[in-house]
């Protein structure tokens, strides 16, 4: 592990770019970034990111908006081809969709036509499971996330916390190794929010899934992980600097904020983010301006 | 039930400040039964002038009719039950053309929906084949079909299976990209993509064109009837001109204007059924 050699450290700031501490020795991580690129055209989203999140690790990534995370995202799915460099899942190179990644997108992507039960078991249909026991299943998950007695509601007549719940039920049915999630509770109301995030800390302390978190919110991003890892702007975006968060679990994400040892890693980690945020806005002042 | 809006501005018992400036811009609207009563009114002064009218020669009967005869060819058509099979072959045709435009139009807007390259292909015949006044086809499909009902559901066809293409090859287009990479996520392989994300998400394109549709299936089959036919309310019609019976024309029409309108609240139904019900597959 990168950390093995600091085991007192508590926030480690890596020097920039990261580059080959992300390959770390022992097993493979569930996810490897290495060295990747993602060019759209002419623009470089993504350039030379290198990073992993180790087996049943909690990894957030922070970046100002616009700078590629959902297209670091998007590669680690499978659903979009780097232009350079690989993905490797559990120490295989990864070739079309990433079958062992459960993905819960930002924007809303349930089945409007289905409903909240018919969408939670939607991938054990596709798996060909039998339908009486996904149904069983279905209703054992919604009742997991706090939907029970919901099965029969569609899409357009929950809530968004709704919504993102019967998604996330649809995204661990099928206990995917490692959870990709996009800025899942960005569109929540706060409230809403602190409680969702505190069940999928309960959801992941049971499970362990391996999950990569994607957030522009920085306090989400200390209370919910093990580790936090920090985009520069873009474009050509790529890791600048990695944080390891030593706070004790299991954590109550409103509770922890007020520890000191939280306000202390909040500073060192917007210490090293600042200089990028400030640079995003000036980008898009000039914009603008333009 | 939802209340009609401008309904709503009549009694705003909170809000009394609002209500002195609406009085004069606009008057109440009248509730359903007082609106209702004034429809029919308006109906039977109609009629009524119609007849006044051609009883005092002030319009020539030989051209406009006379209610009363009209009303008669109605019940008489009724009575002996000589309407029944005319009925019955128009609805027949009528939804034989939708059935199958629909099918045809799902199918084929599917097919190019999915396949750019044939799309690409396509899409000058497409489009000439839409630009064509497709109802100057009538004359061919009874060459082709015959006097029978082929002829009248193959125009039928042609008209319905525009509506229907078009809404689901932009329905395929415009599919939603995120629900279709979560599908790809949660495991969906090609055909599962087909049937749980592009057919759905198609069907509810024509779902909202069902009206459309059902007016052009129910166009095709009385055009193709006036064309040249044996049976069918638009061959009374016909028959009655051949004659120069200009009461079984007026007849013939309201016929089928009520038969439109049963039509359309029937579809009206199926579709509170289909949309807003969702009943449990
Ligand atoms: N399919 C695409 N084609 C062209 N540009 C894209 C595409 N997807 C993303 N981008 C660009 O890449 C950059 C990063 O996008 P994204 O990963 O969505 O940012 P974030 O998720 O961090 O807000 C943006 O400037 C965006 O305009
Ligand atoms: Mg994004």
């Amino acid at each position: 592990m990168t950390f093995g050699l600091q085991p007192e450290a508590g926030a480690v700031r890596m020097p920039a770019p990261v580059g080959d501490l992300s390959a770390p020795a022992g097993p493979p991580p569930a996810l490897l970034f290495d060295h990747v690129s993602v060019r759209f055209g002419a623009y470089t989203a993504v350039n030379d990111a290198s990073l992993h999140v180790g087996d049943g690790e909690f990894v957030s990534i922070v970046g100002p908006t616009g700078c590629g995370k959902s297209t670091l995202l998007n590669v680690a799915a499978g659903l979009l081809e780097p232009s350079e460099g690989d993905i490797c899942v559990y120490g295989r190179s990864l070739e079309g969709i990433n079958a062992d990644a459960g993905y819960l997108f930002q924007a809303d992507a349930l089945m409007p036509w289905r409903t909240a039960l018919s969408n939670v078991i939607t991938g054990l249909e596709y798996a060909g499971t039998e339908r009486k026991a996904a149904e069983r299943l279905g209703n054992e998950w919604l009742a997991r996330v706090g939907l029970s007695g919901h099965g029969e509601r569609f899409p357009h007549e929950m809530s968004g916390g709704m919504r993102k719940r019967v998604a996330l039920a649809q995204t661990l049915i099928r206990d995917p190794k490692i959870v990709l999630m996009d800025e899942p509770f960005s569109a929540l109301d706060v409230q809403t929010r602190v409680l969702m995030e505190n069940e999928l800390l309960q959801l992941w302390t049971t499970y362990r899934k391996s999950v990569l978190f994607i957030t522009h919110d920085l306090e989400e991003a200390i209370s919910l992980s093990d580790r936090v890892i920090i985009l520069s702007a873009g474009p050509s975006t790529h890791p600048i600097a990695e944080f390891r968060i030593d706070l004790p679990r299991p954590r109550d994400v409103a509770e922890i904020r007020m520890t000191p040892r939280f306000v202390e890693l909040y500073h060192q980690i917007w210490d090293a983010m600042k200089e990028e945020v400030l640079k995003a806005y000036e980008r898009n002042q000039r914009k603008l301006a333009d | 039930m939802i209340a009609d809006p401008s309904a709503s501005g009549r009694t705003a018992p909170g809000r009394p400040a609002a209500r002195p400036q609406r009085r004069p811009r606009r008057r109440a609207m009248p509730g359903p039964i007082v609106l209702t009563a004034l429809q029919a009114a308006m109906f039977a002064a109609l009629i009524i002038a119609w007849y006044v009218l051609v009883r005092a020669k002030a319009l020539p009967v030989f051209f406009f009719g006379d209610p009363v005869l009209v009303f008669q060819q109605i019940v008489s058509w009724f009575v002996t039950g000589e309407i029944f099979v005319h009925l019955a072959t128009t609805l027949i045709e009528t939804l034989l053309a939708f059935l199958l435009g629909v099918a045809s139009g799902i199918g084929i807007g599917l097919w190019l929906g999915l396949s750019p390259l044939t799309a690409a292909l396509f899409d000058p015949y497409i489009k000439a084949l839409n630009a064509m006044p497709r109802v100057i086809l009538g004359p061919i499909f009874i060459v082709w079909f015959g006097l029978g009902i082929g002829s009248k559901v193959a125009l039928g066809v042609t008209l319905v299976f525009f509506v229907v293409f078009f809404n689901v090859f932009q329905g395929v287009r415009e599919v939603n990209p995120v629900i279709l990479a979560n599908s790809r996520m949660l495991g969906a392989n090609r055909r599962q993509l087909l049937t749980t994300v592009y057919i759905p998400s198609a069907l509810s394109w024509v779902f909202s064109s069902l009206h459309m549709s059902v007016g052009m299936a129910f166009v095709g089959a009385v055009v193709g009837e006036y064309l040249g036919s044996a049976r069918g309310v638009g061959y009374l019609i016909l028959q009655a001109e051949a004659t120069f019976d200009v009461n079984a024309v007026f007849a013939g029409i309201i016929v089928l204007t009520v038969f439109a309108l049963v039509l359309d609240l029937a579809v009206t139904l199926v579709e509170k059924r289909l949309i807003v019900g969702k009943p449990k597959s």
